[in-house]
C-alpha cells in the first residue's frame, strides 16, 4: 500500500497552480462574476497551452496520459482558484463521455479538440424525454445545462421515435439551436437554458447502448468535482485562520478565541476526512477498482459537506467584512452551493451511496 | 497511488491469516463480535485470563506488539505489517483492550527514556501480556490542565518519596506497574516543576479504590500514595524534564486510542438493514440513508486518514497532531449513532437487558459508554484546541497560569496553589 501521490504528478499540480496563482487570482473570477464574459478566455487559453485539459486523455487520442490522479490534482487547483472555466463540463463529462461511449471514428474526429482546448463540449443527461430525435434532427429544449452558453456542442440525452433513448452529439453555434443564461447563485458559472429546433443529431455509440452506464460517467465526474470542492474548502479555511490571526477584538486576536478556534477546527477535522475520502476515490478512478461506485459517492458526500461548511464559517469568521461584495468569502460560497448541485445534490449522493453500501444481511 | 498488497505483504498477509485461523479462540468469536462497549464480552469466561491467554500464545508465537524489536518482545515488523496484523486479528483484538494503555503508552515511553537493562526487563513482558501496567497521570486538580497536577515526590537519597493522590486510573486494581508524574518543585512554572517515574503496583503505601462509573461499570480507579518509596533509578528523563516525558506518552496515546477505533457504523448498518420499517426495512427510509451515508463517509474518512498517517510512517515521517482527529470523530458520531439506533426501536429502546433488548442490547451499551470517549485521553475541547493551535496555528488561549511559580496560581482549593495534595 501508498497513499501518496507520485513526484510527478504532484509537478503537475504545481505548474498548474503557479499558473492560477498568476493568472486566476480574484479579479479574474470577478471579471466573470461581475461582468458579461460567460467565462475566461484568458484562463481557458492558458491551460490549454499547458495541456491541462489532455492530461488525463490517452496519447492515442492527443492527450497526455498522465493519469487520472495527476487531473485529481489539476481539479483541486481549478477549485482552490476558482477558475471561472468550463472545465468540468469539457474535460470530466463530454470528454469521459465520448471516450466512454463514442465509437473509434467518433473519439478521433473530437476528442483530440477537446484534449487541445480548441473546442468546448458539455453534458446534459438528465431527463432523456425533454428531447425527441426524427430522422437525425434533435428537437425540445434543456432547461438547465452547465457551461451550455459556452460549449461548441453537447451531448444530449434524447429519445428516438420509437422511445430508444441514445446520447447525441448536437453542435451549438448553429442557428437551430437558441441558448438563454440563466441567472444563478453562482454567476462566475455560466447555465443556460438550450432550445433545439430539428438540429443537426449525431448517435455516440449505438441505440440503448450502455446508456444505463451513464451513471458511470458521474461517477467517474465526482470524483473530479469533489477535487474540485477539496481545493476550494482548503482555500476558505486559509482565509478564515488568516483574518482571525490578524483581526483583534477585545485587545487579542480573534483567533484565540475558542468558539472561533473550535469552528475552524471542525472545519479542519470537515476537510481532512474529505481529504483522505478524495485520495481513496483517485485511486479507484485511477485503477477502475470495483469500489469505484462507492468511493466516488463517499468523496463526493464528504467533500460536499466540507466545502459547504468551510464557506459557511468563513463567513461567519470575518464578520460583516464576510457579508460584503467586496471580499472573496462569497465567491466561495456561492461557487460551494453550485458546485453541490451539478451532479445531483448530496442527498441524491447520499442516497446513491447507501446503494452502494455491502448488504450483508445473512443470506 | 497503490492500495493492493505489495507482493511481500501479500505474503505476509497470508502468514498471519493462517496463524490466526489456527490459534485464535474461536470458542469467544460469538460472545466478542456482539460485544458490547467498553467491555470484552467473553461470555462465561474471564475477560481479563482470556485477554492475557491470548496474548501470551500471540507473543510464544512472536505476534505481539509486532512494530517493536526483537529484543524487546516483538518481531521488528513495518508499521505497513503491522496495519495488516489489526486487519487480520480483527475482533480477537478486543481482547487486546486491557493492553492497550500499557503497550500503546507505557511501552513507548519506556523505550525512549528507561535504560537499556529496565527495557530488557520490563517490554518483553508487557508485551506477552504477563505484566500489565497503568498511566497514574490524571488527577482531581490535573486532568485537561495536566500540569496542574499536585502529587509531590520528595528526594530522600536515591529513593523518592510519593505522596498524593491521582483519579480515572484505568486498570489500576489489575496493574503490576505503572508511570507516574509527580511535582517535585512547586516553586517553578508549573511545567517545569514535574518529574516521570515508573513504579511497581504492588509498593507498600500504595491504596487503590475502585469508582464506579456512570455505566454502572468499574474501570477506573482512585490511587492513594502514602509515602510510597520509589528509587531513583526508575525516574524517566530528567528531574523537571516530566512534561517532555508525559508528550510522547500522550503523543502515542492518540495514535493508540485514535488509529483503530470503534466508530459504531457496522453495527448501525446491520440494525438498520434488519430493522422492519413501513413496507420494508430501516435501510429503506430516506431519512436513515441520509444518516448512514454520513456516517459511512466519517468512517471510510476516518480508515484513509489512518492510511495515510501509515503511509507517512513508513516513509519515516512523524506522526503529528493531526491524528488528534480520529477520536474526536469516532467519539461523538458513536454517541450520535447510539441515540439513533435507539430512537428507531422504540419504546424497547429503553430495555438494557441482552436478552429481551434488540441486539442485545449493544446500542444501549453505547449509549451509557460513549460520552466517557468524548474525555479520556483529551476531551474533545482539548482535541480542538490543539488541532486549532497546533495543526492551523491559531494563538493560543489566554493563560492566568503562563509563567507564575506553581505555588502561586489561583484555584478554587485557597486563593493560591499551596493548599498542596488532597487527602
Ligand atoms: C473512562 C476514562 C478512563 C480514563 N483513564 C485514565 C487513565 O487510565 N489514566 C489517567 O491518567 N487518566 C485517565 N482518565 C482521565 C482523563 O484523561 C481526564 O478525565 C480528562 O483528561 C479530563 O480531565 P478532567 O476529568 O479533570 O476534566 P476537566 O479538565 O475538569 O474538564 C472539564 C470540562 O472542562 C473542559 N475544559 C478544560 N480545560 C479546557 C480548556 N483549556 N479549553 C476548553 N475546555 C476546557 C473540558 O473539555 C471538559 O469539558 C480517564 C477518563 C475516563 C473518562
Amino acid at each position: 500500500m501508498n497513499f501518496d501521490f507520485s513526484n510527478d504528478e504532484k509537478m503537475i499540480r504545481d505548474q498548474v497552480a503557479r499558473f492560477l496563482s498568476e493568472q486566476c487570482d480574484s479579479k479574474v473570477v470577478r471579471g466573470i462574476l461581475e461582468g458579461d464574459e460567460n467565462y475566461s478566455q484568458g484562463v481557458w487559453t492558458g491551460l490549454a497551452e499547458m495541456g491541462v485539459m489532455a492530461t488525463a486523455i490517452p496519447e492515442a487520442y492527443g492527450g497526455v496520459g498522465a493519469g487520472y490522479p495527476s487531473l485529481c490534482l489539476v481539479a483541486e487547483q481549478i477549485g482552490a482558484h476558482l477558475a471561472p472555466v468550463p472545465f468540468a463540463s469539457s474535460v470530466y463529462l463530454a470528454t469521459e463521455a465520448l471516450l466512454q461511449f463514442g465509437s473509434d471514428d467518433q473519439k478521433e474526429s473530437w476528442v483530440p479538440r477537446l484534449a487541445s482546448g480548441e473546442l468546448i463540449g458539455t453534458l446534459a443527461a438528465d431527463a432523456a424525454t425533454s428531447c425527441r430525435v426524427e430522422a437525425g434532427k434533435l428537437s425540445g429544449k434543456k432547461m438547465i445545462v452547465a457551461d451550455g452558453g459556452i460549449a461548441d456542442f453537447a451531448l444530449i440525452l434524447a429519445e428516438d421515435e420509437k422511445a430508444r433513448i441514445g446520447l447525441y452529439l448536437v453542435e451549438l453555434n448553429h442557428n437551430s439551436v437558441k441558448r438563454e443564461n440563466l441567472q444563478t447563485i453562482d454567476p462566475s458559472k455560466n447555465s443556460s437554458s438550450l432550445y433545439f429546433d430539428a438540429a443537426d443529431a449525431e448517435l455516440i455509440g449505438g441505440l440503448d447502448a450502455g446508456i444505463a452506464e451513464i451513471d458511470r460517467i458521474y461517477d467517474r465526474a465526482a470524483v473530479l468535482v469533489a477535487f474540485e470542492q477539496l481545493g476550494g474548502a482548503a482555500r476558505a479555511l486559509d482565509m478564515a485562520v488568516n483574518y482571525a490571526r490578524e483581526r483583534f477584538a477585545f485587545g487579542r486576536p480573534i483567533g484565540s478565541f475558542q468558539g472561533l478556534k473550535h469552528m475552524m477546527a471542525d472545519m479542519y477535522v470537515a476537510l481532512k476526512l474529505a481529504e483522505s475520502n478524495c485520495y481513496f476515490a483517485a485511486w479507484a478512478l485511477d485503477t477502475q477498482a470495483d469500489e469505484l461506485p462507492l468511493a466516488a459517492a463517499t468523496a463526493r458526500v464528504s467533500a460536499t459537506q466540507a466545502y459547504q461548511l468551510c464557506t459557511r464559517d468563513n463567513i461567519q469568521v470575518h464578520g460583516g467584512m464576510g457579508f460584503t461584495w467586496e471580499f472573496d468569502c462569497h465567491l466561495y460560497y456561492r461557487r460551494s452551493n453550485y458546485l453541490t448541485l451539478i451532479l445531483g445534490g448530496l442527498s441524491e449522493w447520499e442516497d446513491k451511496l447507501v446503494d452502494c453500501l455491502p448488504d450483508e444481511r445473512a443470506a | 497511488m497503490d492500495f493492493n498488497d505489495t507482493k511481500e505483504e501479500a505474503a505476509f498477509r497470508t502468514e498471519v491469516k493462517a496463524w490466526i485461523d489456527a490459534n485464535a479462540p474461536t470458542y469467544l468469536a460469538e460472545s466478542l463480535v456482539a460485544s458490547g462497549f467498553g467491555s470484552t464480552g467473553t461470555g462465561d469466561k474471564d475477560p481479563l485470563a482470556e485477554a492475557k491467554m491470548w496474548q501470551k500464545k500471540k507473543s510464544d508465537a512472536g505476534w505481539a506488539c509486532i512494530q517493536w524489536p526483537e529484543e524487546y518482545g516483538g518481531r521488528g515488523a513495518t508499521p505497513m505489517e503491522s496495519v495488516i496484523w489489526n486487519q487480520e486479528e480483527g475482533f480477537y483484538s478486543k481482547l487486546s483492550g486491557t493492553f492497550i494503555i500499557g503497550q500503546g503508552m507505557c511501552a513507548p515511553t519506556l523505550m525512549a527514556y528507561a535504560d537499556e537493562d529496565q527495557k530488557r526487563r520490563y517490554l518483553p513482558k508487557l508485551a506477552s501480556g504477563e505484566e500489565v501496567w497503568c498511566q497514574l497521570f490524571s488527577e482531581p486538580q490535573g486532568g485537561s490542565d495536566l500540569a496542574g497536577l499536585r502529587t509531590r515526590a520528595e528526594r530522600d537519597g536515591d529513593n523518592w518519596v510519593i505522596n498524593g493522590q491521582k483519579i480515572w486510573t484505568s486498570g489500576a486494581q489489575y496493574s503490576d506497574f505503572g508511570i507516574l508524574i509527580t511535582r517535585t518543585d512547586p516553586e517553578v512554572p508549573k511545567h517545569r516543576g514535574l518529574t516521570m517515574f515508573f513504579l511497581d503496583m504492588k509498593s507498600p503505601g500504595i491504596d487503590i479504590r475502585p469508582i464506579k462509573q456512570a455505566n454502572g461499570e468499574s474501570g477506573f480507579n482512585e490511587v492513594y500514595f502514602d509515602n510510597v518509596i520509589v528509587p531513583d533509578a526508575q525516574r524517566l528523563g530528567e528531574v523537571g524534564g516530566g512534561w517532555q516525558v508525559s508528550l510522547t506518552t500522550l503523543m502515542n496515546e492518540r495514535l493508540a486510542i485514535g488509529g483503530g477505533i470503534a466508530t459504531g457504523f457496522p453495527e448501525i448498518k446491520a440494525l438498520v438493514e434488519t430493522l422492519p420499517m413501513g413496507d420494508g426495512f430501516a435501510i429503506d427510509n430516506p431519512a436513515v440513508r441520509s444518516k448512514l451515508a454520513d456516517w459511512y463517509a466519517k468512517t471510510a474518512g476516518l480508515r484513509n486518514t489512518a492510511a495515510r498517517a501509515m503511509t507517512a510512517l513508513s516513509k519515516g515521517e512523524v506522526p503529528g497532531p493531526e491524528n488528534s482527529i480520529g477520536k474526536l470523530v469516532a467519539g461523538g458520531m458513536m454517541q450520535d449513532i447510539a441515540k439513533y439506533a435507539i430512537d428507531l426501536q422504540g419504546l424497547k429502546g429503553v430495555i438494557v437487558d441482552p436478552e429481551l433488548a434488540v441486539s442485545s442490547a449493544r446500542f444501549q451499551a453505547m449509549l451509557l459508554r460513549s460520552p466517557a470517549v468524548r474525555i479520556e485521553g483529551g476531551t474533545d475541547q482539548i482535541l480542538r484546541n490543539i488541532i486549532a493551535e497546533r495543526v492551523l496555528g491559531l494563538p493560543e488561549d489566554m493563560r492566568a497560569d503562563k509563567g507564575i511559580p506553581f505555588s502561586q496560581i489561583p484555584s478554587n482549593t485557597g486563593s493560591t496553589g499551596k493548599t498542596s495534595t488532597s487527602r
